[in-house]
């Protein structure tokens, strides 16, 4: 039991300074390092919670395709830092303070239920989060949001190449 | 497992700087990597009530969530490339007319 704790405490750390990481860095290319790794982090925790699967897809299609999407954004707009002006003076201050104020209603939240929910069993169902039981699960129960999301997809697809080609046909008739 | 508060705590956090980031940020990207980071930590409560229910519900709705995410991200970089060819900044502060 020991060990969890101490797994989960250092897990925690690292997800949290790299979250934090990605806040206050100047830069947007170490943003998105950071962000990789805090990505990688909550796929161990999803490991730890027995979802092999979506620890696995989280790697390959949250840490893997979409921050090399992000990193290819940056790199191809030279976009790494702007301008450091804020036009509203007051904002960052207020925002820490919001953060705060829904922090502590958090906290206070959390701690007012503890004991509320009783405690997990250990022993847990050798085919729990396998990628078989996901699958079985994908493909009958959830069958229909399945096939939604192939067209949600679609439309993805067709929107961003829409929205890059009107960019690109415009500016050319504005020269 | 660990109590599942654990898991809540630690997602509530990555939540708050996820919205901070979305707050206090300018470049466009940056705050676009926090709102990523915020539906990371709603993904990481589903997985640990879906582990403390033993219910397989909450992994298939992570998957969803995933996909959404996926789609989100190229639409939202195709809008952001589009904005910059037209503005020549990502800077949200600037960005405050939507005729470009």
């Amino acid at each position: 039991m020991t060990i969890q704790y101490i797994l989960f405490f250092s897990l925690a750390l690292i997800a949290v300074a790299s979250a934090v990481g990605m806040l206050i860095s100047r830069n947007a290319i170490y943003a998105a390092l950071y962000l990789v790794l805090n990505f990688a982090t909550v796929a161990v925790f999803f490991l730890l919670l027995q979802a092999p699967f979506i620890a696995i897809a989280q790697v390959s299609v949250y840490a893997g395709a979409i921050m090399v999407l992000f990193l290819f954004v940056i790199m191809l707009l030279g976009a790494e830092q702007v301008g450091p002006q804020q036009a509203i003076r007051w904002q960052r201050p207020v925002a820490a303070v919001l953060g705060v104020i829904l922090l502590a209603e958090l906290g206070y939240i959390l701690l007012s239920q503890t004991g509320v929910l009783p405690g997990t069993s250990t022993e847990i169902a050798e085919a729990f989060g396998s990628p078989a039981a996901v699958g079985v699960n994908l493909f009958t129960a959830y069958l229909l949001p399945f096939e939604v999301t192939s067209v949600l997809l679609l439309v993805a697809i067709v929107g961003s190449i829409v929205l890059t080609r009107f960019g690109r046909t415009n500016g050319e008739e504005g020269k | 497992m660990l109590p599942v508060y654990y898991y809540v705590a630690l997602s509530a956090i990555l939540f708050i700087i996820g919205t901070l980031g979305v707050l206090i940020r300018r470049n466009a990207i940056v705050v676009f990597m926090s709102v990523e980071l915020m539906l990371n930590a709603a993904n990481l409560v589903f997985v640990a009530f879906a582990r403390y229910y033993q219910a397989m519900e909450g992994q298939i709705f992570v998957f969803f969530v995933m996909t959404v995410a996926a789609a989100e991200v190229a639409v939202g970089l195709a809008l952001i490339v589009a904005i910059f060819r037209t503005k020549q900044s990502i800077n949200v502060d600037q960005i405050n007319t939507l005729k470009g």
